[in-house]
């Protein structure tokens, strides 16, 4: 079969990747031929300024080689600019009279840089800051001329003028505006960053407006002359004031633009379905995205549609601005600026050179602006996204995610102050050296990207803060962006609360059916949505839904621990923490009889045994006669207990009896992750209530319940919840809690993360102040734990497939 | 090679549909064949090229098994780690005749023979 044609006009960035996503997944569809003004290959555009500040050389910021043409099949027309478009005859034409024909067409056109149309822009020595061609004409700028003017305060001003100070020229910065990066960044903000690249050397005048840029009699541009009549010398003028997304083409071949060439969600043009646009040149739903995160999401949802997929939508990306000029950290997300009706919580160290401000409105966070200190940025941007209710954590969210019982990477806040062999993610053991080999190597540019490769932030996250910040300054510019709304996984653009909601809503009571009707888009889901969906269906439709154990973890599969040698632990339940002299014995001899190498005592106050083969977890069991301890599950784990008034001299309540209760209520609950209770006798708390998903404390009037508490990757202290009476009260309000939890929590949802998206206040309304609603919970989660089988005694009934136990043998057999 | 030089080793309803079982062999690791939906059957040494985790513990999909231990995603039909992860377990010829599952004898035999299993356990 002859192969479609795609050409593509543009070989920058955004188009470039979507090649490459296309050749994934469909390497033998087209003929593709590409068009590039430039005579290079794709280049990442960002790291043009470490090019300029001397940092790197062009070759190293080659992000596609010319092999990597050839090797694709790709003809490259380097150095030629299209100039025309038939769509009649469906023919591209470059200046040079090159043609190719198209079946389909990409364009991806960038944008331009705008020149201030003041008399003398055409002067030698006046030029853009925009490509390879810029860059190089400053370089040599820099060797043979002293002083240089860079009009325009922003973003691109400021690396531009920072690259020629490095470069030995006195730079000075024209700024028309009243402090600089006033897109970004507040007043407060922009003046501390003046300040500090005053001290590197950078001169700015602020305020002033250009009127003329004059020349000498060679025809070079000497002077800046402004509108209230001063002047200043210059032997090299760069205008950085913004760009324009570059239509021009497309207009001339009557495609419709409207700031961009305007696409629909599938990036193709609103005017011809051939004819598709991704990158800055394109406007979607009336934004021209600039920053390189989107427009990798655009490429994306591009590819497949180039591919004949059809799948995947865009849908508009929320972007954060997380810079790094010389060595400064900023952060800015939302409305920074405030505006009518918005709150502002501000903390300012100016000799610090530490600033904050959060823009509260209605309740939300609406607005981040951050300096000097921008570790926080991803969990602003979180907040900002989803849009949560911030009234319960208001207190503490100046000091970010990171101020309380973060583990794992020494307290770090600046990566930048990281040595490469420093550890930036302590679960994964990756260093900071590791984690800029793979973005350098790998030409990796997201958050995302960098978590396949390397695992960095990919378990607990709680370094994604470093994590971010690294690949700000290894792979340049910024890279914060993220769709509005969170996917389940690869499988679907469902997110969980739509999954949730769909379940319910439609009495799905299978995962394949789920799949069917969410549109899921592979045959039987994923490691990761598959146990989201089991769970679910069970805890939705309880008796009603089938439990499959093939969509389980190993854990809740063989309903014990794997271990890292594949050999598995056991934890038999010891109620609320006590037990007897038989129980032990028991142990002992089943340790002694399966040879099991390791005994020991756990942090909830059981036994835990390790190293059992699989083929004897059975037996184990059997011979241990005590019931499973879900240690391995997302269900409720135990009950820690003090020891209470029974023995304690100091104990106000019977703590033990208690947690023994609240244990035999409560066991055999699946959960959306895993459920640890305790319960103290007195405020000294030695059952460390406080830090457990419900924490019950008993004081001499009743019992004080905390919910929401975590001992985790970040300690989270539990939220104070209400105050009870009595021993039955304990168990309604927990119950009801807990199962309010099950019908509203994402699967790996902890309930500290379940309470912070949806508000403390949710939950008390639902469980405090509504007492029939509580009553109702509290029967729910009844109903559903009444007659769940042990999964260690009543394999059948609870869908234990006993085959994995044993294995085949190929020994012996007769071939 | 004619059908009768290879080993039976179960039928196909012996494994569990999405799911694995184990094949001990005389000598060297066991050998993990897995069932998928459509009922074909695939054999693979049960050691993830990663840290050597059991792949017949993993959850099976499409024609994919995740690693129980750090969630590698491995191809059934050739062993390899999904990209960007890196690393192939050996994968051993398996057919599916008359509802029988079969492996070669050779194969087992001879594959992957010296490759140990991880360890774990107290500091000796």
């Amino acid at each position: 079969m002859k192969k479609m044609k795609l050409v593509m006009v543009g070989n920058g960035m955004a188009g470039v990747r979507t090649l490459e996503e296309l050749l994934k997944i469909q390497p033998e569809l087209y003929e593709i031929a590409v068009f590039g003004a430039e005579p290079h290959p794709n280049y990442n555009r960002i790291l043009l300024s470490p090019v300029l500040a001397g940092e790197q050389t062009l070759d190293e910021i080659v992000l596609n080689s010319w092999e990597w043409y050839e090797q694709n099949g790709i003809r490259l027309h380097a150095g030629k600019k299209v100039v025309e478009v038939d769509r009649v005859k469906r023919v591209v034409r470059a200046e040079d009279g090159t043609e190719e024909e198209y079946d389909r067409l990409l364009l991806c056109t960038g944008s331009n840089p705008f020149m201030l149309p003041v008399p003398g822009k055409d002067l030698q020595g006046v030029i853009a800051y925009r490509d390879i061609a810029d860059t190089n004409a400053m370089i040599e700028a820099a060797e043979k001329y002293r002083k240089a003017v860079v009009i325009g305060g922003g973003l691109l001003g400021l690396e531009a003028a920072n690259g020629l100070m490095k470069r030995g020229m006195d730079v000075t910065v024209v700024h028309v505006m009243p402090w600089l990066m006033e897109r970004q960044l507040d007043d407060v903000a922009g003046k501390l960053l003046q300040k500090s690249l005053e001290e590197r050397g950078l001169k700015f005048l602020i305020g002033a407006q250009t009127q003329e840029l004059v020349g000498g009699p060679d025809g070079r541009v000497q002077s800046v002359k402004f509108k209230d009549g001063s002047a200043v010398d210059a032997d090299l003028v760069v205008m950085a004031v913004g760009i324009r997304p570059n239509t021009e083409l497309a207009e001339k071949s009557r495609i419709h633009c409207n700031r961009g060439i305007v696409v629909n969600d599938t990036l193709q043009t609103v005017t011809d379905a051939r004819i598709y646009a991704v990158g800055e040149c394109a406007a979607h739903r009336g934004i021209a995205y600039g920053l390189v995160a989107p427009l990798f999401e655009q490429a994306k949802v591009a590819a497949n549609h180039l591919a004949q997929f059809g799948i995947g939508r865009y849908t508009g990306s929320l972007t954060s601005t997380k810079l790094k000029v010389t060595g400064i950290d900023l952060f800015s997300a939302g409305e920074f600026m405030g505006s009518d009706g918005a709150e502002e919580i501000v903390m300012s160290d100016p000799f610090g050179g530490v600033y904050k401000k959060l823009v509260i409105k209605d309740d939300k966070l609406v607005g981040a602006c951050l300096y000097g200190d921008t570790v926080d940025g991803s969990y602003y941007f979180k907040l900002l996204r989803e849009g949560r209710k911030i009234g319960d954590i208001r207190d503490k969210l100046m000091f970010g995610e990171s101020n309380l019982g973060d583990a794992g990477h020494q307290g770090q806040n600046k990566a930048a102050a990281m040595a490469d062999g420093d550890e930036v993610c302590g679960c994964n053991g990756v260093n900071k050296g590791a984690i800029c080999k793979a973005i350098k190597e790998k030409g990796l540019f997201t958050l995302d990207e960098v978590r396949k490769h390397t695992k960095a932030s990919a378990s607990c996250g709680s370094c994604t803060g470093l994590v971010e910040q690294i690949i700000m300054f290894t792979a340049g510019g910024d890279y914060s962006a993220a769709p509005k709304k969170k996917a389940m996984c690869g499988c679907t653009d469902h997110s969980h609360q739509e999954v949730r909601d769909a379940i319910r809503a439609n009495k799905l009571v299978t995962i394949a059916d789920t799949m069917k009707f969410m549109e899921w888009r592979t045959p039987n889901g994923c490691s990761s949505c598959r146990p989201a969906l089991n769970y679910y269906l069970i805890s939705t439709w309880p008796k009603e839904a089938k439990d499959d154990p093939q969509s389980r973890y190993i854990n809740e599969r063989s309903h014990a621990n794997i271990q890292k040698d594949g050999t598995y632990s056991v934890i038999p339940r010891m109620w609320g923490g006590e037990t007897t002299a038989s129980e032990l014995r028991r142990i002992a001899d089943v340790v002694d009889k399966y040879k099991i190498p390791t005994v020991k005592v756990t942090g909830g106050q059981r036994i835990d045994l390790l190293g059992v083969k699989k083929e004897d977890l059975r037996n184990v069991w059997q011979d241990l006669g005590m019931p499973s301890g879900h240690a391995y599950a997302k269900a409720l784990r135990t009950v820690k207990t003090c020891v209470g008034s029974e023995w304690c001299r100091f104990g106000t309540q019977d703590s033990t009896q208690m947690g023994k209760d609240l244990e035999r209520a409560l066991w055999r609950m699946y959960a959306p992750h895993k459920v640890k209770l305790a319960v103290s006798g007195c405020p000294r708390n030695c059952a460390e209530s406080g830090i457990k998903d419900v924490g019950v404390i008993g004081v001499d009037s009743g019992w004080e319940i905390y919910i929401g508490g975590n001992g985790g990757i970040k300690t989270e202290a539990g939220e104070f919840f209400c105050k009870v009476k009595t021993s039955d009260e304990v168990l309604e309000y927990a119950g009801a809690f807990l199962q309010l939890y099950r019908e509203e929590g994402w699967y790996l949802e902890r309930t500290v993360h379940y309470m912070h998206r949806v508000g403390l206040d949710h939950i008390k309304k639902k469980v405090l102040e509504d007492a029939a609603g509580r009553k109702a919970l509290w029967e729910r989660l009844q109903f559903a734990l009444d007659g769940e089988p042990d999964p260690w005694f009543e394999h059948d009934k609870a869908a234990v497939d006993t085959r994995q136990f044993e294995k085949l043998n190929a020994e012996g057999q007769a071939a | 090679m004619k059908a009768n030089d290879w080993q039976v080793i179960c039928r196909v309803e012996d494994i569990p549909v999405l799911g694995a079982r184990r094949v001990a062999r005389e000598r060297g690791m066991d050998v993990a064949v897995f069932r998928n939906d459509s009922d074909q059957v695939f054999a693979l040494l049960d050691r993830c090229p990663h840290k050597g985790g059991p792949l017949s513990q993993g959850i099976v999909f499409g024609t994919s098994v995740a690693c129980p231990l750090h969630n590698w995603t491995i191809g059934l039909d050739d062993g390899c780690a999904k990209a960007p992860d890196e690393g192939c377990t050996q994968r051993f010829s398996c057919r599916v005749e008359g509802g029988e599952v079969l492996l070669d004898p050779v194969e087992l035999a001879t594959l992957a023979i010296d490759v140990t299993p991880p360890k774990a356990g107290p500091c000796r």
